[in-house]
């Protein structure tokens, strides 16, 4: 458990909850019953219920035969990519809609970057009959036009965030305004593990769904539960904390988080935060961000909408610190590649996030026979038009 | 004696406003404290800017980026802050959200607010619990008070406990809003500011958010010892003439 949570809501040096007293009520109703909620039989059956009936889950643990050649290790992908709206999202969203509902809110809010988590909260609203209000950049709504029409059938109100470098972490904060000015009848999904705690640790027990189930089947497959590697692509780092979740404590497990270095880590154009962050407070907890000597939060880039953001969950940034995962980067360039390479050796076409992750397997060494899990938290239809331009297909 | 304390012993109904350091120019910060002392103005909170402002609403959070491109750092706001106690006289506040002062250090922030003349700060995201481990004794040191807010739904306990915790003046939000928004008194809003008035808090009690002309000023001040006006300033000065900007807004609350 050294790489949980503790009592003040600290992962170490980080977390904690660095909100205006406007929040505090709401955060603090959070805080003392998320756990108590989860924990109720009633709440883990239904929510078992509609991950299995609604979601899709368990989600097959594959071994990717052509890769693994080509590697020289056993490829496995977790395939999150075949949950129903197409991404790791929704795991989360499932729990917290249900938690919302317990808490008596009326009212849903979240915030989105490539519209993955827009959808699938969208999606939940539809399910549950809740109004549902989704935040996301400007420049975001342009790249993911096809999610943005998703959110609007399933009849959300999409409200473009036009502050700032109007991409995820603007959206953010346009959630968070509004949730100071809805204090009492709204809850606000935060799609990733950032945010004021209890957030990081709702939504990676949320997600640890995923971790659980790679186990079981790992154990299936091969004879034992313990891979050798376990990679994720980490924006505010969702998908890989519920990749990473179970095996934190496993010490021989290696667990590896592929952050997006854009244009290259030294471009000016890149995203990959521990490299280029130092600690400080972003969008209320304490965590590794990119910003400036005088405290500024630095614009982010990626090609990929997921990952383009300038900070990491509080629980990332302890698990780097700590030296326990191991935190590299992905250029653009080779993650649309590793998209293509996926897409002709294995017949699936990945989100351009989890590409990231794919693409780090090339800079690996194997001996040969390495158990390898790699999280695919997204499938690649919201990129075609990003592979059609850059492959001119 | 300490220049908030002694102002709230000496004065009722005090006006105090709030504006971005670095805006509309650079250069204004200083001038604007002198123009606004001059109009009648008894507290200052200067805002130092921050990229991501989640509490405020539009106007602030355009000077704040007005600001910070045209270079405004801390740094800079604490070197322009010398000629502060030139002229000045009525207390000065900073208000800013926390991480800037983490990156300039808090020991090294506190310092520089004791040297340029600075009474308190308000730092709207740095929480109760952090304040007292790690910020109360270098605040306390350098003689600054903190000023912590309260809202329609803060808890009794909690405002006990923050009034125990404030050296200044408590800032009650008249509602859960971002800066900027309009005030209704309401039923619901006036039951709030006599229970607050009806605690005998220690401190003195400042009504913000939303108050933009003499009516709402003077409603304020029936329940609290004055009251903070920031957005309505800001907007205010945001083209023309600065003095007579500031000289023409602060007419507008005194009779």
């Amino acid at each position: 458990m050294k790489y949980k949570v503790n009592e003040k809501g600290y992962y170490g040096d980080f977390g904690g909850a660095y909100i205006p007293e406007m929040l505090y009520p709401n955060v603090e109703e959070l805080r003392q019953n998320y756990l108590k909620i989860i924990a109720d039989p009633d709440f883990q059956k239904e929510f078992h219920q509609l991950l299995k009936d609604y979601v899709g889950r368990p989600s097959p643990l594959y071994l990717a035969k052509r890769y693994s050649e080509k590697f020289g290790a056993n490829i496995f992908l977790k395939r999150e990519d075949l949950n129903h709206t197409g991404a790791h999202k929704i795991n989360n969203t499932i729990g917290q809609i249900l938690l919302a509902e317990k808490l008596g809110k009326k009212r849903i809010i979240a915030e989105t970057g490539a519209g993955q988590h827009g959808v699938a909260t969208a999606t939940v609203c539809a399910l549950r009959n809740l109004e549902c209000v989704i935040y996301m950049g400007e420049v975001d709504i342009e790249r993911q036009a096809p999610n943005v029409a998703r959110m609007k059938m399933l009849g959300a109100k999409v409200v473009p965030a036009s502050s700032g470098s109007k991409t995820l972490k603007d959206a953010t904060n346009e959630a968070m305004r509004d949730w100071i000015n809805n204090p009492v009848d709204t809850h606000y999904i935060i799609g990733s593990v950032v945010g004021p705690h209890p957030y990081p640790d709702m939504v990676a027990i949320f997600q640890s769904i995923i971790s659980e189930e790679t186990k079981k089947q790992l154990l299936e497959q091969t004879g034992s539960d313990q891979p050798d590697y376990v990679l994720a692509c980490v924006g505010g780092g969702s998908n890989a904390m519920g990749m990473f979740y179970h095996f934190m404590d496993d010490e021989n497990v290696k667990l590896i988080a592929v952050e997006a270095a854009g244009k290259g880590v030294s471009s000016g154009f890149s995203a990959a935060t521990t490299y280029l962050g130092n600690e400080g407070v972003l969008h209320g907890s304490r965590s590794i961000l990119m910003q400036t000597p005088d405290g500024q939060v630095v614009e982010p880039h990626s090609v990929s909408a997921g990952l383009d953001y300038p900070g990491i969950g509080p629980q990332h940034a302890h698990l780097f610190k700590t030296g326990r995962g191991q935190y590299v980067s992905i250029t653009d360039e080779e993650s649309l590649e590793a998209g293509l390479l996926c897409t002709q050796l294995e017949g699936i076409i990945p989100a351009i996030e989890s590409a990231h992750a794919l693409a780090y397997l090339e800079k690996m060494e194997f001996k040969g026979g390495e158990n390898v899990v790699v999280c695919l938290s997204g499938r690649g239809d919201k990129d075609l038009d990003t592979y059609i331009k850059y492959f001119n297909l | 004696m300490n220049r908030i304390k002694q102002l709230f012993q000496e004065k009722k109904n005090i006006l105090s406003i709030y504006y971005t350091a670095g805006y509309p120019n650079i250069g204004d910060t200083v001038q604007i404290a002198e123009a606004l002392q001059k109009s009648g103005a008894d507290i200052l909170e200067i805002g130092f800017p921050y990229s991501d402002p989640v509490a405020d609403g539009p106007v602030i959070q355009a000077s704040s980026k007005q600001s910070l491109d045209q270079g405004m750092t801390l740094k800079l706001l604490f070197e322009q802050l010398k000629e502060l106690r030139k002229n000045v006289t009525i207390p000065v506040l900073l208000m800013g959200y926390v991480n800037p002062v983490l990156q300039f250090g808090v020991e090294k922030f506190c310092e520089a607010c004791a040297e340029v003349g600075v009474d308190g700060c308000i730092v709207p995201d740095l929480p109760m619990v952090e304040y007292e481990e790690f910020y109360k004794d270098c605040f306390e040191k350098h003689h600054l008070s903190n000023v912590f807010l309260i809202t329609p739904q803060t808890a009794e306990e909690r405002i006990r406990k923050i009034d125990g915790l404030t050296n200044g003046f408590i800032y009650l939000l008249s509602s859960s809003a971002t800066t900027g928004k309009n005030l209704e008194v309401g039923n619901t809003t006036e039951t709030y500011f006599s229970r607050i008035k009806n605690m005998n808090l220690k401190n003195p009690t400042m009504i913000g958010f939303g108050i933009s002309d003499k009516q709402t000023f003077d409603k304020a001040c029936s329940y609290a010892n004055g009251a903070i006006i920031g957005t309505a300033f800001v907007k205010a000065i945001a083209d023309g003439n600065l003095e007579e900007s500031v000289s023409n807004f602060m007419k507008k609350f005194k009779d």
